[in-house]
């Protein structure tokens, strides 16, 4: 496992921007995206907050470059556009000279559209347009993206609730360092739906106020929809094609939690175990993280573990800040557009903050960056994303020590 | 190996020496005594895909003698569709009150690989594939890396899929399914349009090593996205031969993913005769009908034949093989996944 993988692209739409310069510039003016409703009609409008894209169906079908004569989820689009945007970034025009991958992670797949057609559906098993429902499950996204790339070799698709698309980095990097890959593009995409929105809200997770992590008062999470992409390229692309990096993966951990379906186990044991791993593949000591991307839901389950976790492994914690607070939780996404972030910080020396926080938590004695932090030398960054069914990972990215 | 489909295929000591069929375009799989793999209170709640999957999952580690594997990696093509229905059910009969988690819980992807690491207590690394036909092979490449970069030495592979009323209907509306119920068993004799609908799980313990139970080895996976022409399949599969050191000549068996349905069978026939005349052949969809991660029924199939060195006399089309050493198994969904997995005797 010794093959250095890079990261030579990004691209993003979320909440705080629809690609990657907008969303630098939200962070740095501690814009949030959480607002009131807008996208659908549901009872939980003006109660409930979430960060949308601000786009309508039109508005992103053209963003995405399409011009209407296909059907696509929203799901589909928001990747197709970060997707896109990722593969510009690292300045790839042609995807088959090198072998190339597409690992797309997604938690509700199409389900914005199977929402009309289960409605009509349930009334009459006659009813309901088939081609609402037939981009359903998870696959769909990816393949339509794959198509649009002119990718038509190693596509697949990641479910592992909101850890998802953090693990397609995961089997990204797998896949170059076997040597089944050259480059992979890897990242997810997730659009709010009625689904989530009343899935979460059953859990009673959901903070009407919008979500303050690691905060003594956190009440829960806030939805958000975005969709992520790095481009993951093997050293002998960067050599070969003189690339400059934006960023190296020096280590990723898996693990899981297996305390509860949805709940953490109160030691962290997952999210030691993910971060360890990471830690003893990139070979640095936790002292050498300089900033940490936590999960940081704002959940009071998850904050707590994901505090202990930290507390038994760095001491002291190092900076760390939940970016939740900007873009929302995007789930199947997170993983992806908490790495894209990390990798901005690592390019413009910037922390960007917590938003929302004012009171500590009192199990723990760590409190998180609340204001933007210029100037910083940030050579390593530990992100983390723990999903349901106790899956945690955690990825370790760093300034890159190669330049062409 | 741990195998739950429309077959009696959970009892290892026996191998398709019955075989049920039914007159009808749904296959259901059957379910054991759940409560002798599952704590009864877990069993009420718990959706059918993740009983099935848990009940395979443990077989499979029972029968390995396995009590904890480095890994856990699940395919699934449609994940908990019966939770997922019920939630949006509830939601939209209810119009978005007086809802239950439970249902919204176990909807997500990856609980059939979650709950076997909750009972198993299984902290190792834990991935859930949903790829349509490639959910299943996308687990067996990722297990493969796992053991071939030392990260694992044991891995817990497996696929896991559910029919239920409401998806049997959608698809049969997507003209997936025979519009005229026939007997499963022969499914090939009468083609048609659409094919019969199925379901199962099939879980594998994986290890570095072999030992005295092992039953094959899984040597290697390749998908194929939306290949243009046969002679494109035909092609990749002289690499994918070539890159494990074969020829087509070295197949013993075929083992192929042909449906009854016309317009997908016939990419079947113009590989074989073109690539491997004379090889024998043996099909699985009559057997657990067709569903995203089907082929896992395959492998299941395909390395109990590499252990028994012996093809069912009901199963084999063709002159029984000399030798019992490689097969292949070609599988595709809708015609755009199109899968390779060898298995090679132990």
């Amino acid at each position: 496992m010794s093959k250095r993988i890079y990261i030579t692209g990004i691209g993003m739409i979320s909440a705080i921007g629809n690609n990657v310069p907008e969303i630098l510039t939200s962070l740095e003016a501690s814009k949030t995206g959480i607002g009131e409703i807008t996208l659908f009609p549901t009872l939980h409008r003006g109660s409930l907050p979430m960060a949308e894209v601000k786009l309508s169906a039109t508005q992103l079908l053209n963003l995405a470059g399409q011009n209407g004569s296909q059907q696509f989820t929203r799901t589909t689009l928001l990747g197709m556009v970060a997707a896109k945007e990722a593969l510009k970034s690292a300045g790839i025009d042609a995807v088959d000279t090198w072998k190339t991958g597409l690992i797309s992670a997604t938690s509700v797949g199409g389900m914005d559209r199977t929402e009309h057609f289960y409605k009509e559906f349930l009334e009459d098993q006659s009813k309901g347009r088939l081609r609402d429902v037939i981009n359903h499950d998870c696959g769909d996204s990816t393949e339509r993206i794959a198509i649009e790339l002119g990718i038509n070799k190693l596509i697949s698709t990641i479910s592992t609730a909101c850890s998802s698309s953090a693990n397609t980095i995961i089997f990204g990097a797998n896949l170059i360092r076997s040597g089944k890959a050259e480059r992979v593009i890897a990242g997810g995409t997730d659009s709010v739906t009625k689904f989530t929105l009343n899935g979460f809200n059953t859990l009673m997770i959901l903070d009407k106020r919008g979500c303050h992590p690691f905060d003594e008062h956190r009440a829960g999470l806030t939805l958000g929809e975005g969709a992520a992409y790095v481009v993951l390229e093997s050293e002998e692309i960067v050599m070969k094609e003189g690339k400059q990096p934006l960023a190296e993966l020096t280590g990723y951990g898996n693990a899981n939690d297996a305390y509860h379906q949805t709940a953490s186990s109160p030691d962290g044991t997952g999210p030691f175990l993910a971060m360890t791993k990471a830690l003893k593949m990139s070979n640095l000591t936790p002292a050498e993280i300089d900033y940490i991307n936590v999960h940081g839901t704002g959940t009071e389950n998850n904050d707590l573990s994901e505090g202990i976790a930290l507390e038994r492994i760095f001491d002291p914690v190092p900076l760390f800040s939940s970016t939740k607070t900007y873009t929302g939780h995007t789930l199947g996404a997170a993983g992806a557009v908490e790495a894209v972030i990390s990798i901005l910080s690592i390019q413009n020396g910037m922390i960007f903050p917590n938003l929302q926080f004012s009171t500590p938590m009192k199990e723990l004695n760590i409190r998180p960056v609340t204001e933007v932090l210029t100037g910083q030398n940030i050579r390593h960054v530990l992100s983390n994303s723990f999903g349901f069914g106790g899956n945690n990972s955690t990825l370790i990215i760093s300034k890159p020590t190669y330049s062409s | 190996m741990g195998c739950i489909s429309p077959q009696p295929t959970l009892d290892n000591k026996s191998f398709l020496e019955e075989t049920v069929s039914v007159e009808s375009s749904r296959m259901k799989a059957i379910g054991p005594n759940y409560k002798e793999f599952i704590p009864p209170e877990m069993v009420r709640r718990m959706g059918r895909i993740i009983k099935m999957g848990v009940a395979a999952a443990k077989t499979s580690l029972a029968d390995a003698e396995c009590q904890l594997p480095d890994a856990i990696i699940t395919g699934t093509g449609l994940g908990c569709i019966e939770d997922t229905e019920k939630f949006l059910g509830n939601m939209i009969r209810n119009n978005e009150e007086f809802l239950t988690p439970t249902a919204f819980i176990q909807s997500t992807h990856n609980t059939v690989s979650a709950q076997i690491a909750l009972l198993i207590k299984c902290h190792g690394y834990n991935f859930t594939y949903v790829h349509r036909g490639f959910s299943f092979e996308t687990a067996i490449l990722d297990s493969l890396m796992q053991i071939e970069s030392g990260q694992a030495k044991s891995v817990l592979l497996g696929a896991a899929d559910e029919l239920t009323e409401n998806s049997f209907q959608i698809q049969s509306r997507m003209g997936y399914w025979r519009q005229k119920p026939a007997d499963n068993l022969k499914l090939f004799e009468h083609p048609t349009k659409g094919t019969v609908a199925g379901e199962g799980a099939a879980f594998f313990l994986l290890h570095e090593k072999k030992n005295s139970n092992t039953y094959a080895v899984l040597q290697d996976v390749e998908m194929l996205f939306r290949p243009d022409s046969p002679e494109e399949v035909i092609s990749e599969i002289k690499l994918f031969l070539e890159r494990n050191g074969l020829k087509e000549s070295n197949i013993d068996l075929l083992v192929l993913g042909r449906n009854g349905d016309i317009r997908f069978d016939s990419i079947y026939d113009s590989v074989t005769e073109t690539a491997f005349p004379g090889v024998p052949t043996c099909n699985f969809k009559h057997l657990c009908g067709e569903y995203m991660t089907a082929s896992s029924f395959g492998v299941w199939m395909a390395s109990r034949i590499l252990k028994n060195q012996q093809i069912p006399d009901m199963l084999i089309i063709g002159k029984k093989p000399e030798t019992l050493k490689h097969i292949l198994l070609y599988n595709h969904y809708q015609g755009i996944n199109h899968t390779l997995i060898l298995l090679s005797q132990a």
